[in-house]
C-alpha cells in the first residue's frame, strides 16, 4: 500500500494556520471552575513547589474539573464594572464581547485562596495573625464587586490533633477567621506530612464546593437582569444573558442546566431580527451556540440529539448568505461548521462512541470540503480584481485593540446597531479589504485537508469507493493547487479501482485530468500511458477529442511538442510548452516500455497458437491478432514476440523500416498499418527445437513498437497472449452473445471470435513401427513367464539407437515391484536381484522393414494383476521445413498379466484303514496323502515330487515319487500316498511338523532349456498321541463260506507297566469261531500277546466279523472303540463254489 | 422526481445510468458509484436472512446535503439506485418503492427480449421512455 502511504504523506504536508473561521479556543474547550492560589512561592520554596505539584501534576479524571493558577497576592484581577441599576437607556451594541468567556475561565476567579505559612504554637502569632489578614484584605481589595470566594489555607509543618482535642487550635482559629473575616468553612489547615496528596485532594473537593456556589451565585445574578428587560430594545442582551447563563452552568459543571440554556439561546439568535449588516454576527453565535449544544450531547451520549441539532442548524442557516459580494464568507462559515461538527463527532468516536457506514464523521468533513471548495469558487469569481486595485488605506479592518469588541461583527463599523448604512465608502472599502485578504487564501490546502480527513473517515466505515471518490477530488485539487505530481499519485491509485469495476465514464474523466497533470510537467512515459487509453475502446470521450490525442500523441513519437491540453490555464501552458521543448532537445531515453496489460490501450493483442500441441516434426505456427480502436490508422515499426525459450523470438519479428514521417500515411496495404476496427492477423512459423519435446511453448510477451527508435518510440508491452484489463468481461459476453457474427471477407476475421492461446505443447513424432507382443497368459506363480516382444520398422530410412524398455509400468503398488523380476536371460531362475523393469535395452539399428523380436522373462512372485509396459525408442532423421533434424520417437505398448497358481496341493492323513485321522498315534504307522490339482490353463509337467520328511517323522517305507514326468491337464490331479511313522513325543507338544513336499515342474509347452520350477509346500503340524494299548489284526483278505479263516490278533502293549486285559469275542450271526471267548490276560511292558482264532464264515457277502472286546483295566478312558480302529471289523466272505470250478477258483 | 436512475450489474458496473441534462453529469455517476458501498453493505447484511423473506428494496442509501439516493436489488443481485432531490420531501417512501417496482418490470422486460444479451448496457427504447417518465413525473 505504498502508493496510499503516498496518499497520507501528501496530505500531512499541508498545516493549517489559525483562521479567521476557527472557533475561538475558550469555546472549545471544557469549561472548569477557575481557582487561583495566592502566597505559595513555586520557584524557590520546595513545600510550595511539591503542594502545587500536588495540585496540578498527573490529575487524573476523577479529581474534580478545576483549573488552577498560581498568582502573586497582590495580583490585579479584572476590574468589575459598577452594576447597573437600570436597563431603561441602556441599548446593547453586540451579542456577546469577545473577552467575556476568557475572563470567566481565566481572569475572574471563582474563589482566590490565600495560602500562609502558620503553625497554631507559634510563638509571634499576633504578628502572624495580621499578615495574614492583611494579605486577605488585599485579596479582597482587588476584587472588589465581585462574588469571589475567599480562602485561608493555612501551611503547617505539624500534624493536627484531632478536633476538639487542641483547645489552643479551635481558639486560635476562631481568631483567624475573626480577622480576616472568614466563614470557618473557608480556614483550612494544610499540614506537610507524608499524606499531601491526600490533604490536597480533600482541600480541592473544598474548593469546588465553593466554586459551585460561586457560579451558582453567578447564575442567579445574571436571571435577575431578565426582568429589566424589553423585548424591543433589549434582544440582543436575551441572548447574551442565556448564554452566559449556560456557560456559568458549564463552569458549574452543570451540563443539563447548560445544555437546556444553550438551546434557549440557540432559539433566541434566531428570534434576532436579521439583515445583511448584522447576518455575520447573528450566524456567528448561532456557530458557536450550536457547537456547545452539539459537544454537549455528544458528551451526554445522546448522538442522534447532537446529529438533529445539526441538521437543524444547518437548514436555518443554509440560506442565510448575507451580503452577496462576500457570500464566500457564507461558504467559509459553513464549511467551518461542518468541520466543527465532524471533529465533535470523531472525538465522541474515539471515546468510545460507535458510528455506521452511513453516519461517520466522514460526511461532515465531505460537506465541509464541498463548501470550501464552493468557497473557492465563490473567490475566484468575486475577488479577481484587476491587479491596479490596490488594499484601501487605511486599512478598514484594523481595530483599535486589534480585536473586535464583540464576536461576528465587522471591524469598520463596530457597535452599530442601524441597517442603514452611514457610511457607504467605508462600507465598500471594507468589503474590498476582505475581498483582497480572501484571494490570498490558498483554498485547495483547505480542501485537501478536508478530503484528507473524511478519505480516513471512509476507510475506517468500509466506504472504499466513497474513499476513491474523495481521493479523486483530492487529485483534482492538487492540480488546482499545480502540485501535479502528488494529484498523479492520486489519480494513479485509484484508476485501477475504477478501471476493474467497469466505470468507464468516471474512468474517462480521471484520465483526462491524468493526461492535463502529465502535459504540464511533460512527462513522457506517463503522457504516453493515458494517451493510449484515452484512445482506447474503455475511453468515452468523442470522436474530435480522440482524434486529437492521437495527433498528439504521434507527435510526440516523432518527437515534438504536443498542442496544449485544453482547458489549461495559459500561463501554466507556457511554462509546459518550454519543459516539451526541453524534452525535445534532450537526447537520452527515448524508448518507453509500457506494460499495457492492466490498462484498456488502444490496441487489442491476441496471440494465438494454432493447436494446443504441435509434433517436433511439424512446424509450429500461430498468428498474433492486432486491432486499434483509436480513430486514426496507426502505424507501427515493430511487432515481436518472445517465449519461455528466447530462441525462438528470433523467428517471430514483423519490422518494416519506415521513415518517421509516415506515420500517419493512411495506406492500409502496409503490413505494418492498423486501420481503426479491422483485424490484422500476423502469422509467424518456426521448427521447434528437439529438445522442447515434452515441453510447454509459451507466449511470455508480445512488443509492439510504435514510433521509431531514431525519434522517440513506444513499445506496447502485453505478458503473455495479449488480453487487457477489459478482455476478459468482453469474451465472456460474447461468449453469451447469440449474435450472429458479422460476415466478414475470406481474409478477415471476427475480433470476438479469437480466442488467446499462449501455450502449445511439443510432442514427439508418430512413430512408425509396430511393437507387438505374443505370450501365453496368465502366468504362473514363480515360472519365468516368457514375453515375446517383435519390433518392426516401417520408417523409410534406417532407425538408429532402438532401445527396449520393458517390464513392470511404473507408479504401480510398491509391493509388486519387489515381488516382479525382469531378465533377458530365461535360462535360469531370476533373484530378488534382478529389477522390476529394464530400461534402455540396446537393439542396434534396424533397416526399413526391418523386424526383430526379443523374449523377455519375467517372474512373479506373487498372484495378481500387474500392467507390463514395453517402450521402445529410437532415433531417426527426418526434414521439416527444410531443416534436418533427429527426431527421437518412441512407441510404448502396456498388457495387463494375471498371476495365477500353477496348482494346488491338497495334503491328508489317514490310517492303514484310510480312514481319515485327526491325529496319529506314536510308533503306528499312518498314511500322508497329496494331491496336487492343477489350477493351470496350460499342461503342467511334474517333473519330480520329493518328501523331505522332518526330524519328528520317519518313513516306514522307501520314499519314491510316483508322480514323476507326469502330465496334468487343467483341473486334473496328481496324487501320492507316503507311509509314515511318528516316534512318541514327549507330553504337552500340540502337534509335530511333518516336514515339506517340494514339486518341480514347467510348462509341458515350454523348451527344454528354460529352468524347472520347484514349488515348496509346508505340510501341516499334526498332533501325535500316545496310546497305551496297540492292537493288529493278521487275518487273510477274503475268507469262503464253510472254509476255515484263521484271524490272529496281536495286543502290544506300550506302556512301561504290567496290563490287565480282559477280551470277550461277541459272537455274530455269519460266523461260527473257535478260540478263546473270554479271558483275562497280563501283558508284561514291551511285549506283545497274539491271539489265535478260527472263525468259520456262514453267510457270503460283506460281513461283520465277532468283535473283540477289549477291556483295559488300568486305563478305563481306553475304550474298545478306540481299539477297534486298528482292527478291521468287517470282511468279504466268498460264496462255496462249485466243486467243479474248485481248482480254478483257487487258482484265481 | 428522480434527478438520476442507474442500472447496476452484479460485478458493479453501469448497465444503464440517466441523469437530468441539467446537471452536471458525472457528478451523479459519481454519487451511484459511491452508493454502491452501502448496496454492497446492505446485501452482505442481507445474506443471512432467509431467501423468501428477502426485501428488494433497500431503502436510503444515505442523504447527501442536496440529493437522497435510494437502492434496490433483484434476486439476481442487479442494483437500482435512484437519486432524489432532498427538497422534494413530498415523495413518500412507498412512491419510491412503487417507482422501483415499475422499473424492476421494465428490466424484467428487457431481460425477456431474445435478442438482448445479459450483462450488455441496455439501449431499449421502452426502458428509456419509462425512465424519462419517472424523471419527468410531478416536476
Amino acid at each position: 500500500m505504498s502508493a496510499n502511504e503516498d496518499q497520507e504523506s501528501c496530505c500531512k504536508d499541508l498545516k493549517m494556520s489559525p483562521m479567521r473561521w476557527d472557533f475561538p479556543v475558550e469555546l472549545c474547550c471544557r469549561p472548569m471552575a477557575f481557582v487561583t492560589l495566592t502566597g505559595l512561592d513555586v520557584t524557590f520554596n520546595a513545600i510550595h513547589r511539591a503542594i502545587w505539584d500536588a495540585f496540578c501534576v498527573n490529575r487524573r479524571a476523577d479529581r474534580v474539573p478545576i483549573s488552577f493558577k498560581v498568582l502573586p497576592g497582590d495580583h490585579e484581577y479584572p476590574k468589575c464594572r459598577s452594576k447597573r441599576t437600570s436597563y431603561e437607556w441602556y441599548i446593547p451594541k453586540g451579542i456577546l464581547k469577545t473577552g467575556w468567556m476568557n475572563k470567566h475561565l481565566n481572569l475572574v476567579p471563582a474563589l482566590v485562596v490565600v495560602f500562609y505559612e502558620l503553625d497554631w504554637d507559634e510563638p509571634q502569632w499576633k504578628e502572624k495573625l495580621l499578615e495574614c489578614a492583611t494579605r486577605v484584605e488585599i485579596v479582597r481589595q482587588s476584587l472588589q464587586g465581585r462574588n469571589t470566594k475567599v480562602a485561608v489555607v493555612l501551611i503547617q509543618k505539624k500534624t493536627p490533633l484531632p478536633p476538639g482535642e487542641d483547645v489552643i487550635a479551635s481558639e486560635r482559629a476562631a481568631a483567624l477567621c475573626n480577622a480576616c473575616d472568614l466563614s470557618g468553612k473557608s480556614l483550612f489547615v494544610l499540614p506537610h506530612t507524608d499524606h499531601l496528596v491526600g490533604y490536597i485532594i480533600r482541600l480541592e473537593n473544598a474548593f469546588y464546593e465553593h466554586a459551585q456556589t460561586y457560579y451558582y451565585a453567578e447564575i442567579r445574578r445574571v436571571k435577575s437582569h431578565k426582568e429589566f428587560l424589553n423585548k424591543t430594545t433589549h434582544q440582543l442582551l436575551f441572548v447574551r444573558h442565556q448564554f452566559k447563563i449556560a456557560f456559568f452552568s458549564e463552569l458549574k459543571q452543570d451540563t443539563q442546566n447548560a445544555l437546556k440554556n444553550y438551546r434557549t439561546a440557540y432559539n433566541l439568535v434566531h428570534e434576532l431580527r436579521s439583515h445583511e449588516t448584522n447576518m455575520l454576527e447573528i450566524k456567528t453565535m448561532a456557530g458557536f451556540i450550536n457547537y456547545k449544544i452539539c459537544r454537549l450531547c455528544f458528551q451526554h451520549n445522546t448522538p442522534l440529539d447532537a446529529i438533529a441539532q445539526f441538521r437543524k442548524h444547518i437548514d436555518i442557516c443554509k440560506k442565510k448568505i448575507g451580503s452577496a459580494e462576500l457570500s464566500f464568507e457564507h461558504t467559509a462559515w459553513m464549511s467551518k461548521q461542518f468541520q466543527a461538527f465532524g471533529d465533535l463527532f470523531d472525538e465522541a468516536i474515539k471515546l468510545g462512541l460507535t458510528a455506521i457506514q452511513t453516519q461517520n464523521p466522514g460526511f461532515y468533513y465531505q460537506q465541509a470540503a464541498y463548501y470550501a471548495q464552493e468557497r473557492k469558487q465563490l473567490a475566484s469569481q468575486l475577488c479577481n480584481h484587476d491587479p491596479s486595485i490596490t488594499y484601501p488605506s487605511p486599512d478598514p479592518l484594523e481595530t483599535t485593540m486589534g480585536v473586535l469588541d464583540f464576536y461576528g461583527q465587522r471591524p469598520w463599523r463596530q457597535g452599530i446597531l442601524s441597517f442603514d448604512l452611514s457610511d457607504p465608502d467605508k462600507e465598500k472599502a471594507g468589503i474590498l479589504a476582505l475581498q483582497l485578504k480572501e484571494k490570498d487564501i490558498l483554498h485547495s490546502e483547505l480542501i485537501i485537508t478536508l478530503l484528507s480527513n473524511a478519505v480516513a473517515q471512509f476507510k475506517k466505515y468500509k466506504c472504499p469507493r466513497m474513499k476513491s471518490h474523495l481521493m479523486v477530488q483530492m487529485g483534482e485539487e492538487y492540480y488546482y493547487a499545480k502540485d501535479y505530481t502528488k494529484a498523479l499519485k492520486l489519480l494513479d491509485y485509484v484508476m485501477c479501482d475504477y478501471r476493474s469495476e467497469r466505470w468507464w465514464t468516471l474512468l474517462t474523466s480521471i484520465l483526462a485530468t491524468a493526461l492535463k497533470c502529465s502535459y504540464l510537467m511533460a512527462h513522457l512515459k506517463d503522457y504516453m500511458t493515458y494517451s493510449l487509453e484515452l484512445l482506447g475502446r474503455a475511453s468515452t470521450l468523442t470522436g474530435d477529442q480522440k482524434s486529437r490525442i492521437e495527433k498528439n500523441l504521434i507527435k510526440v513519437l516523432m518527437n515534438e511538442s504536443p498542442d496544449p491540453e485544453p482547458g489549461c490555464d495559459a500561463s501554466v501552458v507556457k511554462t509546459a510548452q518550454k519543459l516539451w521543448a526541453d524534452r525535445v532537445s534532450l537526447a537520452g531515453n527515448n524508448i518507453f516500455t509500457i506494460e499495457v496489460q492492466d490498462f484498456v490501450p488502444f490496441v487489442q493483442c491476441k496471440a494465438k497458437f494454432l493447436s494446443p500441441s504441435f509434433h517436433v516434426d511439424v512446424p509450429v505456427q500461430f498468428s498474433v491478432y492486432l486491432k486499434a480502436d483509436c480513430p486514426h490508422p496507426i502505424r507501427f515499426s515493430k511487432l515481436c514476440v518472445g517465449f519461455n525459450n528466447q530462441e525462438y523470438n528470433q523467428f517471430c519479428i514483423v519490422e518494416e523500416a519506415y521513415q518517421s514521417g509516415d506515420i500517419l500515411e493512411q495506406s492500409s496495404q502496409g503490413t505494418v498499418c492498423l486501420v481503426p476496427g479491422k483485424t490484422r492477423k500476423f502469422t509467424f512459423k518456426f521448427v521447434a527445437k528437439t529438445e522442447d519435446v515434452g515441453k510447454k511453448i509459451e507466449i511470455t510477451s508480445v512488443d509492439l513498437v510504435l514510433g521509431s527508435e531514431t525519434g522517440r518510440c513506444m513499445i506496447l508491452n502485453w505478458r503473455g497472449g495479449g488480453g487487457d484489463a477489459a478482455s476478459p468481461q468482453e469474451a465472456l459476453q460474447a461468449a453469451r452473445s447469440f449474435k450472429r457474427r458479422p460476415k466478414l471477407p475470406e481474409n478477415e476475421v471476427c475480433w470476438d471470435s479469437v480466442t488467446i492461446q499462449a501455450s502449445t505443447m511439443i510432442i514427439s513424432r508418430v512413430p512408425k513401427i509396430s511393437v507387438q507382443l505374443r505370450h501365453e497368459p496368465p502366468a504362473l506363480t514363480n515360472e519365468m513367464y516368457c514375453l515375446f516382444v517383435t519390433v518392426e520398422s516401417q520408417e523409410k530410412t534406417v532407425i538408429k539407437d532402438v532401445k527396449l524398455t520393458a517390464g513392470l509400468k511404473p507408479g504401480q503398488d510398491a509391493n509388486l515391484t519387489q515381488k516382479t523380476h525382469v531378465t533377458l536371460n530365461g535360462r535360469e531362475i531370476c533373484d530378488d536381484s534382478h529389477p522390476a523393469l529394464l530400461t534402455d535395452i540396446p537393439i542396434g539399428d534396424l533397416q526399413p522393414g526391418e523386424k526383430i523380436e526379443k523374449a523377455i522373462y519375467t517372474r512373479c512372485a506373487t498372484v495378481g494383476t500387474r500392467i507390463f509396459l514395453v517402450y521402445v525408442c529410437y532415433l531417426v532423421n527426418t526434414t521439416v521445413e527444410d531443416n534436418e533434424i533427429i527426431c527421437k520417437c518412441h512407441k510404448d505398448e502396456t498388457v495387463t498379466i494375471e498371476t495365477v497358481f500353477p496348482f494346488d496341493v491338497a495334503v491328508k492323513f489317514v490310517s492303514a484303514k484310510f480312514e481319515h485321522l485327526d491325529r496319529v498315534y506314536a510308533d503306528i504307522p499312518f498314511l500322508l496323502m497329496t494331491d496336487i490339482l492343477s489350477a493351470s490353463p496350460w499342461a503342467l509337467t511334474i517333473e519330480a515330487s520329493q518328501l523331505l520328511l522332518a526330524d519328528t517323522t520317519i518313513a516306514v517305507d522307501q520314499l519314491e515319487s510316483h508322480v514323476e514326468k507326469v502330465v496334468l491337464q487343467t483341473g486334473e490331479s496328481a496324487s501320492e500316498c507316503f507311509c509314515l511313522q511318528c516316534p512318541p513325543i514327549s507330553t504337552g507338544q500340540g502337534g509335530v511338523a511333518i516336514g515339506r513336499y517340494v514339486i518341480s515342474w514347467k510348462r509341458t509347452s515350454t523348451a527344454e532349456s528354460l529352468p524347472v520350477i520347484t514349488t515348496v509346500t509346508t505340510l501341516p503340524h499334526v498332533i501325535v498321541e500316545s496310546i497305551p494299548l496297540h492292537v493288529r489284526a493278521d487275518l487273510p483278505s477274503f475268507g469262503r463260506v464253510r472254509e476255515s479263516l484263521p484271524v490272529k490278533y496281536y495286543l502290544q502293549n506300550k506302556t512301561s507297566l504290567v496290563q490287565d486285559i480282559d477280551i470277550a469275542v461277541e459272537p455274530s450271526d455269519a460266523f461260527m469261531f473257535s478260540g478263546l471267548k473270554q479271558i483275562r490276560l497280563r501283558i508284561l511292558p514291551g511285549t506283545e500277546q497274539e491271539m489265535l482264532y478260527n472263525f468259520y464264515p456262514l453267510m457270503a457277502g460283506y460281513q461283520q466279523l465277532p468283535s473283540l472286546n477289549i477291556n483295559v483295566l488300568r486305563f478305563p478312558n481306553f475304550t474298545n472303540q478306540l481299539l477297534r480302529r486298528f482292527i478291521p471289523t468287517h470282511i468279504f466272505v466268498k460264496p462255496q463254489g462249485r466243486q467243479a470250478n474248485d481248482a480254478s477258483i483257487e487258482a484265481a | 422526481m428522480a434527478v438520476c436512475v442507474a442500472v447496476i450489474a452484479k460485478e458493479n458496473y453501469p448497465l444503464y445510468i440517466r441523469s437530468i441534462p441539467t446537471e452536471n453529469e458525472l457528478k451523479f455517476h459519481y454519487t451511484v458509484h459511491t452508493s454502491l458501498d452501502v448496496v454492497d453493505e446492505k446485501i452482505s447484511a442481507m445474506g443471512k436472512a432467509l431467501v423468501d423473506q428477502r426485501e428488494l428494496y433497500l431503502g436510503l442509501l444515505y442523504p447527501t446535503e442536496d440529493y437522497k439516493v435510494y437502492g434496490y436489488v433483484t434476486n439476481s443481485k442487479v442494483k437500482f439506485v435512484m437519486v432524489v432531490d432532498s427538497s422534494n420531501t413530498a415523495l413518500r417512501d412507498n412512491e419510491i418503492r412503487s417507482m422501483f417496482r415499475k422499473l424492476h418490470n421494465s428490466y424484467t422486460d428487457v431481460m425477456c427480449n431474445p435478442f438482448y444479451n445479459p450483462g450488455d448496457p441496455i439501449q431499449s427504447r421502452a426502458f428509456d421512455n419509462m425512465v424519462t417518465s419517472m424523471m419527468m413525473q410531478v416536476c
